[in-house]
């Protein structure tokens, strides 16, 4: 037995089936973060004294440079997921909330952007 | 319905347990570990700028200030990580007895402190002192 009215059914109204979709990226993001940071903190014990030339070198190595774009991308990621659901609990006037949630995404946004590029540029060499 | 209904939970009266210090301490950590990302930022710009701006960046991040946070972010980092891990555990539906909320709590304050003192153990026996 359905609980959804007649109505509802007919106007196609009720569940979008989107409802976990922050939820389930956030422990996704979490997820892919466990082994990325992991590697991530410990290869940096490995760059405390580099010089800059030895950084270079081991970031331009590709399986290095696809695993720091894939580290950046999801932490930027769940970072923002995180401070949206912080920013929803604690700020409660509408206008700031909304204020909020856009300075963070776009702060976001640009910082993983800056990174990604930071990446991709040290890896192709171009300077 | 009165507009002044007190909060739930009445923080003036309520009496902080290990299971919702943690909790809270998770959000801290997640808060300080976005603002710690700017760190990172700053780091992967300094090596594309080039070997100058990156000697001028390991002068910064060696400067005592910084270095007293870097260890702070490293602590925030193995405890976000570490009670992620116990996040996603009752995620999956395991854990949520008390004594085992309350075990798998101690064990990722100790598990946190561990780790951070091994990072800067390392670090320490590569450079010198670590401030």
């Amino acid at each position: 037995m359905s609980l959804r009215s007649n109505l509802g059914r007919v106007k196609g109204l009720g569940s979008a089936k989107q409802g976990v979709h922050h939820w389930r990226v956030q422990r996704l993001s979490a997820l892919a973060l466990i082994p990325l940071s992991l590697w991530f903190v410990t290869a940096l014990m490995g760059l405390v004294t580099a010089p800059h030339s030895a950084v270079v070198a081991w970031l331009a190595q590709p399986h290095i440079t696809v695993l720091l774009l894939a580290l950046v991308t999801a932490l930027f990621w769940h970072a923002q997921l995180g401070l949206q659901v912080v920013i929803e609990d604690y700020i409660h006037r509408p206008g700031r909330q909304i204020a909020a949630q856009l300075v963070v995404r776009a702060g976001a946004i640009l910082g993983a952007l800056a990174a990604l590029v930071a990446i991709l540029k040290i890896s192709l060499g171009i300077s | 319905m009165s507009p002044v209904k007190p909060l739930s939970p009445h923080l003036q009266i309520y009496r902080p347990q290990l299971t919702s210090v943690l909790s809270i301490t998770h959000r801290i950590t997640g808060i300080a570990l976005s603002i710690g990302t700017c760190v990172l930022l700053y780091w992967l710009l300094s090596v594309a700028a080039g070997p100058e701006q990156y000697a001028k960046a390991q002068t910064v991040l060696r400067c005592w200030l910084v270095r007293v946070a870097l260890i702070g972010w490293t602590w925030a980092f193995f405890y976000h990580l570490c009670n992620g891990i116990r996040h996603l555990f009752w995620d999956a539906g395991y854990g949520f007895a008390l004594g085992t909320a309350y075990k798998s709590g101690y064990a990722v304050l100790v598990a946190s402190v561990i780790f951070t003192g091994l990072i800067w153990a390392c670090v320490v026996s590569q450079q010198g002192a670590p401030l």
